[in-house]
């Protein structure tokens, strides 16, 4: 498929982008709002195409096993689900990160905790950066605003997830899944020949050749010490996406007497506050977190050391503050504001609460 | 330009697909498009509503509470959606079951008898293009040639046969709207 332009849902984004960046494998299990992402896929029948694999599993644990296995040999392997069923991955994803295994997973978040709801909601924040499995692992996390977006991180996740040998989740919402916007599709890149993925992937478990010792991936390593180096491998892993893989995007923030951090839908929405307030003559600004792993630490706290206050908008009880006022340690006043369980709130709302929370 | 748009009616009455076909004109005509439907539950064999952005610049936020133009096509709708319209703004509604007509002073207000006429031709399958042919004769923010291109992108290619339907029921929907209250 060369560039086109469409109008296409969020969610069939992500599916066509997984088809178009040259993904070989997707394993997933049907869950709203997520579901036509798996459903595109099985529509657009990949496997008659490029030869990409397409399987329902029989659930979310299976499925994150199978990315496992797949992505172990060196293949681009991916799978999506929304909050509930991202949780039931976890364990696989601390093996994932454990065994330095590149892979997509994709989390179109829903309102919770537990089933909760099937609307947008931004409160897997916590679960996303800080670790949902267990151990020091991190996940290269994306924040896709719009569906231009949802479509052009799958294949800015391959680079990354390759590059460092690490897992990569785009962390969206039910909002940004579910909305249709104008979208330009890219050429197909094609799937890696198995020398291209030898090359790409010298570490992967693809066939033993005389040449080299056996290519071991596991999570297991049962002598503290050597844990201990591996630990450190990762943590230097990390260090170097801290400095390199940044991504952000600053509006209006040069001359911002206010700015609102968000990220996602809630960016969007800020987006429409902040142009109301400079209607109003509050000069308020936008940062908008693309990263969130690694999130902006030096960018935003430049850019906080020049205002009055900072307003968090997220669809949660405030997760994100959380690495808001650890990057300005403080040094402004720095509230959140947000709504639950599947409640979007409105452009006017986030006005509202940063005239009452911020600026009063 | 921007216009802001809610459709809402009943699931069935091809509310999304309005939306879509509108937003896929726009997006034929180069502008900026966003389509953001309620989605859940309440879809099935319920209310549907759906908001629809055109512009021509950066649309920040999809999901809005205000609206320049509501097109309603239930009570339901109606009741929720009647103090969303911008002071100054439009709304469309078609009376077919209408029991409270709308009240605001300070918004134009057109109707559309869609469903009767579309009953009556026996065309009920293109309900909304009646619908959407009102809404384009008081805004015609998108020209006929994208439409033509919208609905080819929007519907299967088995069912191209269905546009010059589809099209002359947006010519039937530009005579048949007729003006309540004017600013």
């Amino acid at each position: 498929m060369a560039r086109e332009l469409k109008l296409m849902k969020g969610n069939e984004a992500i599916a066509r982008a997984m088809i178009a960046s040259g993904t070989d494998g997707y394993f997933g299990y049907p869950i709203t709002p997520q579901s036509e992402v798996m459903e595109t896929l099985m529509a657009e029948k990949p496997w008659e195409t490029t030869g990409m694999v397409v399987l329902q599993a029989e659930s979310e644990v299976a499925s994150i096993n199978m990315v496992y296995g797949g992505a172990a040999t060196g293949k681009k392997v991916a799978t999506s689900s929304s909050s509930p069923g991202i949780s039931l991955m976890q364990e696989g994803l601390t093996y994932l990160a454990g065994a330095e295994i590149p892979c997509l997973v994709v989390n179109v978040m829903r309102g919770g905790p537990g089933l909760g709801t099937i609307q947008p909601s931004q409160s897997d924040y916590f679960q996303s950066v800080k670790g949902g499995g267990h151990g020091d692992y991190q996940l290269y996390t994306l924040a896709p605003a719009s569906v231009q977006e949802m479509y052009d991180f799958v294949f800015d996740a391959w680079d990354i997830a390759f590059k460092y040998r690490n897992p990569v989740l785009i962390l969206s919402d039910g909002a940004i899944g579910q909305c249709m916007e104008k979208l330009y599709t890219r050429d197909n890149v094609a799937r890696w020949t198995e020398e291209e993925r030898r090359a790409n992937a010298p570490w992967g478990t693809w066939g033993k050749p005389a040449t080299r010792p056996h290519n071991i991936i596991t999570s297991l390593e049962l002598d503290s010490a050597r844990q201990e180096v591996f630990n450190l491998k990762l943590q230097k892993k990390y260090d170097e996406m801290k400095e390199k893989e940044v991504r952000y995007e600053a509006l209006n923030c040069e001359d911002a007497d206010y700015i609102i951090v968000a990220y996602g839908s809630s960016s969007r929405i800020a987006m429409k506050a902040m142009q109301m307030a400079r209607e109003k003559g509050i000069k308020v600004g936008l940062f908008r977190l693309i990263t969130l792993f690694p999130f902006p630490t030096k960018q935003l706290a430049d850019i906080a050391k020049k205002v009055k206050g900072i307003l968090c908008v997220e669809m949660s009880a405030g997760q994100m503050i959380e690495d808001v006022k650890l990057a300005t340690q403080c040094g402004v006043k720095t509230e959140h504001f947000g709504r639950f369980g599947g409640i979007i709130p409105t452009p006017g709302e986030v006005l509202e609460a940063l005239e009452n929370k911020i600026i009063k | 330009m921007t216009e802001e748009i809610i459709i809402a009616g009943f699931g069935g009455q091809g509310v999304l697909s309005m939306g879509k076909i509108l937003a896929y004109s726009g997006v034929m005509q180069d502008k900026e498009v966003s389509w953001m439907p309620s989605y859940g539950p309440e879809m099935r064999g319920g209310t549907a509503n759906v908001s629809v952005i055109i512009s021509d610049e950066r649309i920040s936020s999809p999901i809005i509470n205000q609206f320049d133009t509501a097109i309603i096509l239930n009570q339901q709708s109606l009741d929720k959606f009647e103090a969303s319209v911008k002071p100054g703004g439009l709304l469309i509604y078609d009376p077919n079951g209408i029991t409270h007509e709308p009240t605001r002073k300070d918004i134009n207000i057109y109707k559309i008898a869609a469903t009767a006429k579309a009953q009556e031709l026996g065309i009920s399958k293109v309900f909304n293009m009646v619908v959407l042919g009102g809404f384009l004769k008081l805004k015609p923010i998108v020209d006929k040639q994208y439409i033509h291109e919208g609905l080819e992108h929007s519907l299967p290619q088995r069912h191209w046969n269905l546009i010059p339907q589809n099209e002359e029921a947006i010519e039937i929907g530009k005579g048949l709207i007729e003006c309540v209250q004017k600013l």
